[in-house]
């Protein structure tokens, strides 16, 4: 929360000088920018004549039809309420960007008929690539994070230059290190064994990062009402200091699995079948790049977009012992 | 008759770095006594009694606890703050759990208490300390006093053999200073021995033993309250007493 003051002002949205100002940011904007000759242009056919000679005058008239559209619709909806007003907004920021790919004439039925591949292939690679690259992430994230907090210089010296390691690499070239690398010691691994062990490595470091700064974020006085009480070390840290640490820990590990969905994406350069790999080959063939690419583009948001609702879901739950 | 000795404390001493908190601290605790330390700020009484249960190591000298002596390789530290119940300046309630859970949690994880009986003596804490209604509530709900009650109870589930108080009423406001201090007289009453460090003389006057006035670090001076109110020997107890007791 930004926690707003309690003197209610008028809204920012309706306030004369912030609506002339966008009018004019917006019209000056649509001038600067030539739309005679796309869709804009021919919608204005009635009103301008033949786009390709309307001009000045055609521009002008463009931009000052694009610049009312946009001061209306953001000053109606500033009258409703904050719930409607979020997803008005969503949707038309969706609507711009359908309009956006409309423009690159994509093919459907080439979309429709290699999606369902796309999906249990390529989908189907990329969640079970990083589902389980973050459980092990977050697995060697608590161990580093004891490790890098304990007085056991051993294990600080182990934590500290894991971390120091593969957050200084990029993960691209770790890929290419575990997955080349390692034959050279005679161990033979498989692309997505190699994948999965890169990406848990790199994640891992950073995340031992997140859990020690949650670890250290819990008072003192709760370690030692936990001592004082008789509990050891493992229970302290597993009842009292983890759960606690949780809801500091979440966002920023939200964000880490969300961007981890993602850079699972660098495993295709190893040949892993997973969805960016899948999208660049399969429209290779016919030319199809951008049909494959917005395909998988739209299926990696759809996938953040879940995570980011059990995040949500997640942090509500973390809530209840902060309600006053 | 000679009675148990609870603590035991010999010739101890400690430091932080070069600096020396505890100096020959020498002090018995009985079963059944009610002993409040009292001093200036900085004369090492809250670090004394963190000693008795080792969430502080001494460096010199000996603490018998229940029958079991501290020391840095012990092993068996669990069995001696199991025993030994501690109420802090600062609550330091579980805020991830029910008020009921707070108390729960210790004869649960510990002595393997079924969650049932667990619940049962929880609840029946939580009535000798007044506030059973709050059971199902966080810790951040209730006020500063409800807290400290809180915090108490939690101690008294594990039963313990001694309660140390370090300074339970420094944190609340003035009004709900007398709530806390009602439950630990009640408590007195029952015969639970205590350590309380307070600056609360008249909680001292009426339920303490023995009063220990502490300053750098030293046992400067100790009696029933009696007599070390009334006839304090120490030029530096006389000063703090007229200090604390001006207002």
């Amino acid at each position: 929360m930004l926690y707003p003051d309690t003197v209610e002002s008028e809204v920012l949205v309706h306030k004369p000088w912030f609506v002339m100002a966008t009018f004019a940011a917006i019209l000056a904007v649509f001038l600067a920018i030539d739309l005679t000759g796309t869709s804009m242009g021919e919608f204005m056919r009635p009103v301008i004549g033949e786009p390709a000679e309307s001009g000045l005058y055609g521009r002008f008239a463009i931009a000052f039809v694009i610049a009312v559209l946009f001061c209306m619709n953001v000053v109606l909806i500033g009258f409703a309420t904050l719930k409607v007003q979020i997803a008005i907004v969503w949707l038309e920021l969706l609507l711009l960007f359908l309009a956006f790919f409309k423009t690159f004439n994509l093919s459907l039925p080439f979309m429709a008929e290699k999606l369902p591949f796309l999906i249990t292939q390529g989908l189907f690679t990329t969640i079970y690539v990083s589902a389980i690259s973050i459980i092990i992430a977050s697995a060697i994230a608590i161990l580093g994070a004891v490790a890098k907090l304990s007085t056991n210089g051993f294990a600080y010296a182990v934590a500290s230059f894991y971390t120091s390691f593969f957050r200084g690499l990029p993960l691209l070239m770790q890929v290419y290190l575990i997955y080349l690398g390692l034959p050279q010691l005679g161990f033979i691994i498989d692309a997505v064994p190699a994948g999965i062990l890169a990406l848990s490595l790199c994640y891992g470091a950073y995340m031992t990062e997140i859990f020690r700064s949650g670890i250290q974020s819990i008072d003192r006085g709760q370690w030692e009402a936990s001592r004082s009480i008789g509990f050891g070390f493992g229970l302290t840290m597993r009842k009292i200091i983890l759960p606690q640490a949780l809801p500091v820990i979440i966002p920023p590990t939200g964000n880490q699995f969300i961007s981890m969905l993602k850079d699972s994406s660098l495993v295709s350069v190893i040949g892993v079948w997973e969805l960016m790999f899948l999208a660049r080959t399969l429209g290779q063939k016919t030319f199809q790049h951008m049909e494959m690419l917005i395909s998988a583009a739209m299926l990696y948001w759809g996938l953040s977009i879940c995570l980011e609702l059990v995040q949500a879901r997640i942090e509500r739950h973390y809530a209840r012992s902060k309600i006053r | 008759m000679s009675a148990e000795k609870i603590i035991d404390v010999r010739n101890v001493s400690k430091w932080y770095g070069a600096f020396r908190v505890l100096t020959d601290v020498n002090l018995t605790v009985e079963r059944g006594e009610r002993i409040v330390i009292c001093g200036p700020s900085g004369s090492g009484k809250s670090t004394l009694i963190r000693c008795f249960n080792r969430l502080e190591a001494h460096q010199q000298g000996d603490i018998v606890v229940n029958g079991i002596t501290l020391h840095d390789k012990m092993r068996n530290v669990g069995e001696v703050r199991k025993n030994v119940g501690m109420v802090f300046q600062h609550f330091n309630l579980f805020p991830h759990m029910t008020v009921l859970m707070n108390c729960m949690v210790g004869p649960m994880w510990i002595k393997g208490v079924p969650e049932a009986e667990a619940r049962r003596t929880a609840l029946q804490f939580l009535e000798r300390v007044r506030i059973p209604e709050q059971a199902n509530k966080y810790p951040v709900q209730l006020s500063g006093g409800q807290q400290q009650r809180v915090a108490i109870a939690r101690s008294l589930c594990m039963q313990p053999a001694v309660m140390l108080f370090d300074e339970p009423t420094s944190a609340l406001d003035p009004e709900m200073v007398s709530e806390v201090l009602e439950t630990m007289t009640g408590l007195a009453r029952e015969g639970m021995t205590m350590v309380c460090v307070t600056h609360e003389m008249a909680f001292a006057r009426a339920v303490a033993d023995r009063v220990i006035f502490m300053n750098a670090g030293q046992v400067v001076e100790q009696g029933k309250p009696d007599e070390f109110f009334g006839n304090p020997q120490h030029e530096r107890t006389r000063l703090f007493l007229s200090q604390i007791l001006k207002h």
